[in-house]
């Protein structure tokens, strides 16, 4: 059985069927990366994922444990599952390794200083190392993005979720956070990543999925999907994008 | 425009004397500023005499209470009655008592001001201050005279109606602002119910129905005390209003900050306790501190149901039948104390909002 399993997934938001019959299957060290356009539910897939939303209808499997309301399951799946967010969203009141301590201290009751060993390997391995006593507002997009790429990385999850991790970055900064994201590829982590970057889609993906109203409409080796588009939307999205 | 290249970098410099806020432009900086200058000088140079002539060229220092003909400040009043209005009619024998809780209230005070203090020993200190402190002015163990709580009046019942109000008032406080934000439909209700309920009553009526319905309630025989009575009202008093200051700091905060703890697999109250309330009451220490200005000042309110605070106290040192009575020396004098405290809790609250808590200057 594939590691993430999603079986006929259907989300409402009162009315609006945000989700409508998804199903998608990720393997141990797999790179998916999902595109569409704005309000065609990438978000709301891969939140549902860890639970930050919840779904109506269908299996969402992580791991091989079916996400319930459960909060012991929900909390068990959550620590297999690290997620980054497009507005980073880290804890402006603890510094930088406070803020990667807290969820190994907390939720794996590591001890501090194993914790803060753990933590300043992984800001090392986002080259972030040397501002970990720093508070985030100190600190610009880019650096703040790697932080929460580390504190996540700091639950030693199996699946890492990314959210438009570069959108909000300026143009200068995208690199930096998409070097390490290459990086963690490179290790063979597995991944879902929300993003219009489609040269890292080309470069990492093993597989492109297309979004649009809340469907998959087409999914594909980056190579096939970019060269050969199936799907009128497809064609339609990626002529867009790609000018 | 023609090309520019920069060929000589430019050093930063101090700011010119204009820039910078001077005495001269907050009194006379603009037409509203000049106008109240002068209105309050004027005022002062025509009642500066007055002042003068009876507070110091005519004021008895000194002496009994036929002395004071009306002529002059009665000063001898306050310094024949000053150990009363401040410890009421605790044992004059034993006043150290009284002062210690003082002291020891100012000195945690003052130790738990600074950011770098706010910790859990910290508040181990005042459970374990607060309760010598009691224990000292109750006494009761050998050595110790006991005394009644009925005996227990001036400062030390201002101060202790206002830090165990605050103090306990603030844990109920966030419980209140959490429920009334649960999805918990029941929970919320109540919490909602609770709140207005009590933020509608006037601090007086609650007084009232505190010391009425308590005894009410207890079984016969078991006498509640005053003092606790007054405290249980003051205590949901404050826990209701600091309850809708919490709720803003709640509201203001950014969704991605409970998502980022769930994400990270933490539990409810551990996102709650390391999260979510650190942020939310960093945001609103300024309402804060104004609830606790105002809770200071409604202790004054507890002479209705016969306790002596501070004020209650000065009233009845007035009404000494050998004295005649000086009201606006002895309200002058009260008035003082409380302005001291809440005068230096607004600085303090002024001094915090400058602080640059989280490295980031807000
Ligand atoms: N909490 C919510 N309540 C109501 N509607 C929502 C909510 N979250 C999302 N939606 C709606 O669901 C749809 C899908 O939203 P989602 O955020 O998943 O889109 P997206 O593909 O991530 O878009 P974007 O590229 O703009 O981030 C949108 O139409 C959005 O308006
Ligand atoms: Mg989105």
């Amino acid at each position: 059985m594939a590691f993430i399993e999603l079986s006929g997934v259907n989300k409402w938001y009162g009315q609006y069927h945000a989700l409508r019959d998804v199903s998608l299957s990720v393997d141990k060290g797999e790179r998916i990366v999902i595109c569409g356009p704005s309000g065609s539910g990438k978000s709301t897939l891969i939140r549902c994922i860890n639970a930050l939303e919840g779904h109506h209808q269908g299996t969402i499997s992580v791991g091989g444990t079916a996400l319930t309301s459960d909060i012991k399951t929900v909390e068990g799946v959550r620590k297999s599952v690290g997620m980054v967010f497009q507005s980073f969203n880290l804890f402006p009141h603890l510094t930088i390794l406070q803020n990667c301590t807290l969820a190994p201290i907390h939720v794996k009751k590591m001890k501090k200083a194993e914790a803060e060993d753990l933590a300043m390997s992984l800001l090392e391995r986002v080259r972030i190392g040397e501002q970990a006593l720093k508070y985030p507002g100190q600190l610009s997009g880019g650096q703040q993005q790697r932080v929460a790429i580390a504190r996540a990385l700091c639950m030693q999850p199996d699946v890492m979720l990314f959210d438009e991790p570069t959108s909000a970055l300026d143009a200068e900064m995208v690199k930096e956070v998409l070097d390490i994201m290459v990086d963690l590829a490179g290790s063979g982590m597995t991944m879902l990543c929300v993003t219009h970057e489609m040269g890292f889609a080309r470069q990492v993906a093993d597989r492109v999925v297309f979004m649009d109203a809340g469907q998959i409409i087409e999914m594909n080796t980056p190579d096939a999907f970019f060269r050969a588009p199936q799907h009128e939307r497809t064609r339609q999205f990626l002529s867009q994008i790609l000018h | 425009m023609t090309g520019f290249v920069q060929t000589q970098s430019i050093d930063a410099r101090t700011a010119p004397l204009d820039a910078r806020r001077s005495l001269f432009r907050v009194l006379f900086g603009d037409v509203l500023s000049t106008v109240s200058t002068l209105a309050i000088l004027f005022a002062v140079i025509a009642l500066a005499p007055k002042l003068v002539s009876w507070g110091l060229l005519n004021g008895i220092w000194a002496g009994e209470g036929t002395q004071c003909t009306g002529a002059g400040a009665c000063w001898a009043f306050l310094r024949a009655k000053y150990p009363f209005i401040l410890f009421g009619i605790y044992p004059p024998g034993q006043y150290w008592r009284p002062v210690a809780l003082i002291v020891i209230f100012i000195g945690l005070t003052l130790y738990s001001l600074p950011p770098k203090n706010w910790k859990t020993s910290t508040l181990w200190a005042w459970v374990i201050g607060t309760v010598v402190a009691l224990a000292l002015m109750a006494g009761g163990v050998p050595g110790l005279e006991a005394v009644p709580t009925d005996s227990w009046g001036g400062l030390p019942v201002t101060l202790i109606l206002t830090v165990l109000s605050l103090g306990l008032g603030f844990p109920l406080a966030i419980a209140l602002a959490l429920g009334r934000q649960s999805e918990l439909k029941a929970v919320k209700y109540i919490c909602v119910a609770v709140i207005e309920g009590i933020r509608g009553l006037p601090l007086l009526s609650l007084l009232f129905i505190v010391s009425i319905l308590l005894p009410l309630m207890l079984p016969d025989g078991l006498k509640i005390d005053k003092l606790l009575r007054a405290l249980v009202a003051m205590t949901v008093f404050s826990a209701a209003y600091l309850a809708e200051v919490l709720r803003g700091g709640l509201q203001g905060l950014h969704n991605g900050q409970g998502e980022a703890a769930d994400a990270l697999s933490l539990s409810w109250w551990s996102k709650t306790r390391l999260i979510i309330l650190p942020q939310a009451i960093s945001n609103v220490i300024p309402p804060l501190t104004n609830t606790v200005v105002v809770m200071v000042k409604n202790t004054s309110l507890v002479l209705i149901v016969g306790l002596y605070d501070l004020l209650s106290a000065g009233r009845a040192a007035l009404a000494d039948p050998a004295w005649p009575a000086p009201f606006a020396e002895t309200y002058g004098f009260i008035a003082l104390i409380y302005f001291i405290i809440c005068f230096s809790i607004t600085r303090y609250t002024h001094w915090i909002e400058r602080q640059n808590l989280f490295g980031v200057n807000r």
